[in-house]
């Protein structure tokens, strides 16, 4: 692995993520790329808990916990503020769920972003609302149990696609990571580090509780989510020019369903049209980035 | 140098004065005229301030926690809904001990819609641990303006200045602007108590169990009253500089009256008159202007109610199942009180109806032909409607 600011270590041992917990290891790495001239905004998610109780802090730079939809207006006062005192080195991120972002804080982003605030947002994606036990999001996809989604109620509308609703926003930098791809995941936050005004990235990360998965299995079905094509790893520049960073087919969608708790329920039939689903989704990508076939 | 300017533009002088760095606004009927001037300020180079113009009160607020947090002085102005929208953030920023300071121009609650003047939309927000300073005119919106600063950052916990839709934010009058100079002496450099800085990083307003929370919440409610005896000092400071001194509450010809008004906002100027022409008829009647309702003035209005032999209390606000707000607050501070005079609660002018003095006068008369009050709330003016039904 060729990540040079990998023995920076900004997030300490001793925070109280779950076994196997995706966020955690998604904040890691997104820290060693930034670096520690870094003002986190943390909404409510899950790392409001992770980040440790009063009087402690498993993480070494300044952190300032917010309301659940604040995350773009929060990071929004932040910048402005860091400008009157004329501090244009430290990067203001905003850090959220994806309750805070695609449901709750889906106004403030959009108000953050329309006024291109120079901030990066990141939502790290655990696919429900993980904090609160396993409710069902925006995020949610097609398919999954989740606790308000329950039985033959299993969840049977798509996921919001949030970085197409950024990229209509004609916003300067938007991309999609995933903490099975490190140096990716590493290279996207050093290359948004560097654009100005509103950057976007939509990080996958694993839930063992919420998806029912041993915590041992957390890299590699964010892996196979990539290598199905569930999740694809790609950047938008300023809401026209695509770049699809990997390309692989390597695996049924229906084998990364079957090893989650949380599709059991899910028949042969079922698992085909969401194949079919995803198979749509990648064409419209491929479209996008000038690659179809 | 005296020049005459809308109770708005008292607001945004102020605020130019107290150095604002950041602000943020969203529209809002009758809070509007303030925001506008402002950010006509920040565009001119008038302020050197930074003007986040958000798509909601409620992503305003967010932004100015995240400002303050970052040690730069704030300010915002609402009404009505959009405070109402802010609530959860009014809690947010009083819990993170920010000296924010909002005018808040005060209008009725829809629906039905109305964007004139009520006071339910501040009082409302009682309990979040905003301070809250009421204003008769526009000077003293101004100089108001310029004391909540002080004062909110003396304490470290937000500030509300509070003004009567149209009656005061819309309204000319001769206003004395104090030189920069003076402002800087009496309102230094805002010196945060904590701020994000990479330096010397900390965690602001994190997870707190039951060990700690109640603790915190109780220094914040200590701040509060500190805050009384903070109030009468920066009053004072401001008086020796200024010239012009407001007290948490006025007593009003009040030495010997048997029968005293309580009144807020512009229902004073109308209550001063009331009393003029009372006094001039024999009447034995004063009138308390309640100018600092959070933290309320408890003994300041015990002082000055405790002689009275009637108190009437005209509310432009009301809480259902309850009674107007400001007589429930004089009926808490006098509870204790043995022998305290009895608390007439009025009703009056929701909406944005006019309180006249000859209403004053007629409530007056009422009060004189009644030993004790028959109900906690009179309703003034009620007329005869077509309901729907």
């Amino acid at each position: 692995m060729q990540l040079e600011a990998l023995d920076r270590e900004l997030m300490c041992s001793g925070h109280v993520g779950c076994p196997g917990c995706g966020a955690t290891i998604a904040m890691r790495f997104m820290l060693k790329a930034l670096g520690e001239k870094t003002v986190l905004v943390l909404p409510a998610c899950c790392w409001s808990v992770i980040a440790g109780p009063y009087p402690q802090s498993s993480l070494k730079i300044p952190v300032i916990h917010t309301a659940f939809e604040t995350g773009g207006a929060t990071a929004s006062g932040v910048r402005a503020a860091l400008d009157m005192k004329g501090d244009r080195e430290t990067t203001v991120v905003t850090w959220a769920g994806d309750g805070g972002t695609f449901d709750i804080g889906f106004q403030a982003l959009s108000g953050a972003v329309e006024r291109n605030e120079d901030f990066i947002y990141m939502c790290y994606d655990n696919e429900a609302y993980m904090n609160t036990g396993i409710q069902r999001s925006s995020s949610t996809p097609y398919g999954a149990w989740t606790t308000t989604t329950t039985g033959a109620d299993w969840k049977k509308l798509r996921k919001k696609n949030i970085v197409e609703a950024l990229v209509a926003h004609r916003i300067p930098y938007a991309a999609t990571a995933n903490i099975a791809f490190p140096e990716d995941l590493v290279r996207k936050v050093k290359k948004a580090k560097e654009v100005k005004g509103s950057r976007f990235l939509h990080i996958y990360a694993s839930c063992p509780t919420g998806w029912r998965i041993p915590s041992e299995m957390s890299i590699k079905i964010a892996r196979m989510a990539v290598q199905t094509n569930i999740f694809p790893l790609y950047e938008v520049e300023n809401g026209v020019n695509y770049t699809i960073n990997v390309k692989p087919r390597e695996y049924l969608v229906r084998e990364y369903f079957k090893l989650q708790g949380r599709f059991r329920h899910l028949s042969e039939a079922d698992l085909d049209q969401i194949q079919a689903m995803v198979n749509e989704d990648w064409e419209l990508l491929l479209r996008k980035a000038g690659e179809h076939a | 140098m005296k020049k005459v300017l809308e109770g708005s533009h008292a607001v945004a002088e102020a605020v130019r004065l107290a150095k604002v760095q950041v602000i943020s606004a969203y529209p809002i009927t009758p809070q509007t005229h303030i925001v506008e001037i402002l950010s006509d300020y920040v565009t001119t180079g008038k302020m050197d301030a930074k003007f986040l113009r958000v798509e909601s009160e409620h992503s305003c607020l967010a932004a100015l926690i995240g400002a303050q947090s970052t040690g730069v002085r704030s300010f915002t102005a609402t009404s009505s809904q959009g405070l109402a929208l802010m609530h959860e953030l009014l809690h947010w920023a009083s819990g993170a001990r920010l000296p924010i300071v909002m005018a808040e121009v005060n209008r009725a609650l829809a629906p039905g819609w109305n964007i004139w003047s009520d006071q339910t939309d501040s009082l409302a927000q009682r309990d979040t641990g905003w301070m809250q300073l009421y204003c008769e005119d526009a000077q003293e919106v101004l100089d108001t303006t310029i004391l909540a600063y002080r004062l909110a950052e003396r304490v470290n916990l937000p500030a509300m200045v509070v003004l009567d839709a149209f009656f005061l934010s819309h309204t000319y009058e001769p206003v004395d602007i104090p030189s920069p100079e003076d402002v800087d002496r009496f309102l230094p450099p805002y010196v945060p108590a904590f701020i994000l800085d990479t330096a010397h990083p900390c965690s602001l307003s994190p997870l707190v169990t039951p060990n700690a929370y109640l603790e915190m919440r109780y220094d914040i409610a200590t701040a509060m009253e500190d805050a009384l005896e903070a109030f009468v000092a920066v009053d004072g400071e401001f008086a020796d500089i200024f010239g012009r001194r407001y007290g948490a509450v006025e007593e009003i010809a009040g030495s010997d009256a048997d029968t005293i008004f309580v009144t807020s906002g512009t229902v004073t100027s109308t209550a001063r008159m009331a009393v003029e022409e009372l006094r001039a008829r024999g009447e034995k009647v004063g009138a308390l202007k309640i100018k600092l309702f959070r933290p309320f003035p408890v003994e300041a209005v015990r002082r000055a109610l405790a002689k009275a032999k009637k108190v009437i209390v005209v509310d432009r606000n009301f809480s259902f199942g309850a009674s107007g707000i400001f007589a429930q607050e004089v009926r808490a501070a006098l509870c204790n009180l043995p022998g305290h005079p009895p608390v007439f609660g009025y009703i009056a002018g929701l909406g944005g109806r006019d309180i006249t003095t000859k209403m004053l006068l007629d409530i007056y008369f009422e009060v004189k032909r009644s030993d004790m009050p028959v109900q906690d709330s009179i309703w003034v003016g009620l007329q005869e409607v077509n309901r729907a039904t």
